[in-house]
């Protein structure tokens, strides 16, 4: 059986470089155009033809393991060609080098390019230089708009709308670029967000992005409908930002106690990957208020969608 | 035990409470470890059975100290000072809450540390400890320690010792996550860059001695530092040891931004001054090094006016293998914990500052910043309580400190008044007869 495409959303412009910019309607058509996409996906005929002939080319300056697949996925499931690059980031140098490597890639003859790399704009940077479609897959700590969509879409099945709940994002806030794109499509689509981190992991400022702040937990989940852990780099937390591991554990760790202040049918995310038992404890991630998992395979469906919307404004589409 | 913890009226005293302004003669009684009432007229009849009471003959009742800075040996250098040895010491100074310093060996920089302390503290000490712990992991002033859990475990304060933190974005970290925990972070001022190979105060008498100076800017530069940060952060400091005016009017500053700034004084810097060094004394070998006469009186009266809010000891045993030795190559630090009220009094004595004045910044101010208990005789609080003679005049002799080491600047100096009576949680822990 063949899911028939109802959607016919178009994104109006040419990248996909952050939330920001996005219009409520661009979101909200993505993210139907992306459910439909869960379904197509969970059938075993899983692949389609609408970028059949286009070349998709995955460009990582910093290592990833599930993004990465999951644009490659997305890519093949749509008919595209899809080519992997992941270069060693410290043989790279900012600047002329990446332009040159765009310039290079460019005469290539790319239809789509999915950039991740460790400076906050240096894929806008690319995507000035470059005639195909660019899509952000991570810069530094600026954003990562697949991964909010992503986050958007799984809570919207799993509470039916966005509007109106309480999302809390807790840790290190400074560095996430999760955080950010989150930030601004849940404050887009009408959620109320909260960010819970010790002051060393916000960046000044934070109050004026549209978030209440919070520096413990029981009152950054009080009444929280989602939880969002994100993940504290191991080199964050040995003094410099945190003291310790273990500090960082007892004060904003989510586990069963920290987890109850928040609502009782309160659900938790996380990007991934974990730490276990520093962020989050094994008993919350794997519980049955848990959207891990379905985090990931809505990853898939959310880049099958941005993939596919793109396209549809590409020259000869 | 109920003998131990029988009841005290203290009669016919000078009772002054810094906590209120309080300064009236009058009686005070303390049952069950508390302060029952402090006023006039309470007499011997309308006391429990079995109360001991003291004709104090006009001498002075006044809140037990909190010393903000002492070092005590435990762990790592018992053979300088212990909990017991410290607060017989202590007692005898009329200091009923020691604030010891992380600088042992380990440094108190882990909560089972902290636990260590206090229990010792608990089982061999006859005044109230509590430590002060490490700013930064094993204080090499690079990782910030774990604030959150060594508050919670009973650190009061946190402190590098008597090292700046140079690395000015430690710094700011810690400012920043210590504000999150309402902790409380004392720093020492001065820049070991500036302070170089210098052993005293930088000046014509280090020239004359041939020694090599330290400059006030050494200080001054590290807490102009901390001021910036302290503006950027909102974070709670306290400077560790203020010295000169040049630090004074930093310090003036900060406070009239309403920042969250306090700052103590050494009773050494208030009492003494480059020339007592004399002819090479290691005893007034001293971090921050001892000033110029202009400074010290600078500084006294930065004490009265209360800008400079707290008087501590900067208890430092050292013994005399490390200060028999030529002037640069001895270790900085002197024991003052036993001496610092009759050396203050020396102060009042001289018309320099108001009793009362003196004995806030010695027992109310540092409880306060600290949070501790203690520091007033308000009746329900806990029955810290020392007896002052004022008058008596005697002479330091170095053998009858309690302390293990003997280095003290006082040594054979005529001074005025002594406690005679120190009452820890009710329980007269020394008494001069």
């Amino acid at each position: 059986m063949n899911i028939v495409q109802k959607s016919s959303f178009v994104l109006s412009q040419r990248h996909l470089l952050g939330i920001e910019g996005l219009s409520r309607d661009e979101i909200v058509g993505l993210l139907d155009l992306a459910g439909e996409f869960v379904d197509l996906n969970r059938q075993i005929e899983k692949k389609r033809a609408s970028l059949r002939g286009r070349t998709q080319v995955n460009l990582f300056f910093e290592v990833s393991t599930r993004t990465q697949a999951s644009f490659e996925l997305a890519g093949k499931r749509l008919g595209a060609d899809v080519m992997n690059m992941s270069t060693n980031s410290s043989s790279m140098r900012k600047g002329e080098t990446l332009i040159d490597t765009a310039v290079t890639l460019n005469a290539m003859r790319p239809d789509i390019i999915v950039v991740r790399h460790h400076a906050s704009g240096a894929v806008e940077l690319l995507a000035r230089k470059i005639d195909c479609s660019v899509i952000n897959a991570g810069d530094g700590s600026h954003e990562h708009p697949t991964q909010a969509l992503l986050d958007a879409l799984t809570i919207r099945r799993n509470k039916g709308r966005i509007e109106g709940l309480t999302v809390t994002i807790c840790g290190d806030i400074l560095h996430s670029r999760v955080a950010r794109s989150n930030i601004i499509l849940l404050n887009t689509l009408g959620a109320r967000v909260r960010v819970v981190a010790p002051s060393t992991l916000l960046p000044p400022g934070i109050e004026r992005f549209g978030v209440e702040v919070c520096r413990d937990m029981r009152q950054g989940l009080r009444d929280a409908d989602i939880v969002m852990m994100l993940r504290l780099q191991r080199e964050r937390m040995n003094g410099s930002f945190v003291p310790s591991l273990q500090e960082y554990a007892a004060y904003f760790g989510l586990n069963a106690k920290t987890f109850a202040y928040a609502k009782p049918d309160a659900l938790v995310m996380h990007p991934g990957p974990m730490n276990r038992g520093v962020e989050i404890d094994s008993e919350v991630a794997d519980g049955a208020q848990s959207l891990i998992r379905e985090q990931v395979e809505m990853g898939v469906a959310v880049r099958m969608a941005v993939l596919e919307a793109l396209s549809r404004t590409l020259p000869n589409a | 035990m109920l003998s131990d913890r029988r009841p005290i009226l203290l009669t016919n005293a000078r009772i002054i409470d810094p906590s209120r302004n309080l300064d009236f003669p009058g009686d005070l009684l303390i049952a069950d470890g508390v302060i029952r009432e402090a006023k006039q007229g309470i007499g011997a009849a309308g006391v429990p059975e079995g109360t001991e009471i003291v004709d104090c003959k006009g001498k002075v009742v006044a809140p037990g100290l909190t010393d903000m800075r002492a070092f005590v040996g435990e762990p790592g250098a018992e053979y300088r000072e212990t909990f017991a040895s410290a607060s017989q010491a202590a007692a005898a100074g009329g200091v009923t809450t020691i604030v010891c310093q992380p600088n042992t060996n380990p440094a108190i920089d882990e909560p089972a540390v902290v636990d260590f302390v206090l229990r010792r503290a608990r089982d061999t000490a006859i005044v109230h400890v509590h430590p002060m712990a490490a700013l930064t992991k094993g204080l090499k002033g690079d990782e910030m320690a774990e604030i959150g859990l060594l508050k919670a475990a009973g650190a009061v304060a946190f402190t590098n010792g008597a090292v700046s933190v140079t690395n000015a974005q430690v710094m700011r970290r810690a400012l920043t996550y210590a504000r999150d925990f309402d902790a409380l972070i004392v720093h020492h001022t001065e820049d070991p860059d500036l302070i170089g190979d210098g052993v005293m105060n930088e000046g014509e008498f280090a020239a004359r001695l041939g020694l090599i100076g330290t400059p006030k800017a050494a200080e001054t530069i590290m807490l102009e530092r901390d001021m910036r940060l302290v503006g950027l952060t909102g974070g709670r400091y306290h400077a560790a040891s203020v010295t000169c005016p040049e630090s004074l009017s930093v310090l003036q500053r900060a406070k009239e931004e309403g920042y969250a700034v306090t700052a103590s004084a050494s009773i050494n810097h208030l009492t003494l001054n480059e020339v007592d060094v004399g002819s090479y004394r290691t005893f007034c070998k001293l971090t921050p090094p001892l000033r110029a006469e202009q400074d010290r009186a600078a500084l006294v009266a930065a004490l009265a006016s209360g800008l400079v809010d707290v008087v501590m000891s900067d208890h430092d045993p050292q013994d005399v293998e490390t200060k028999r030795l030529p002037f640069a190559e001895a270790e900085p630090g002197a024991i003052g914990i036993e001496t610092m009220l009759v050396a203050g009094l020396r102060l009042v004595h001289n018309g320099e500052i108001e009793l009362a004045a003196l004995l806030k910044a010695l027992s109310t101010r540092p409880a306060e910043l600290l949070g501790l208990p203690g520091g007033t005789l308000r009746p329900g609080s806990a029955a810290d309580v020392i007896v002052i003679d004022l008058d008596t005049p005697w002479v330091r002799d170095r053998d009858d400190l309690k302390s293990k080491c003997k280095n003290t600047p006082f040594d054979e100096a005529r001074l005025t008044g002594r406690v005679v009576r120190t009452i820890v949680a009710g329980r007269t822990v020394y008494e001069f007869v």
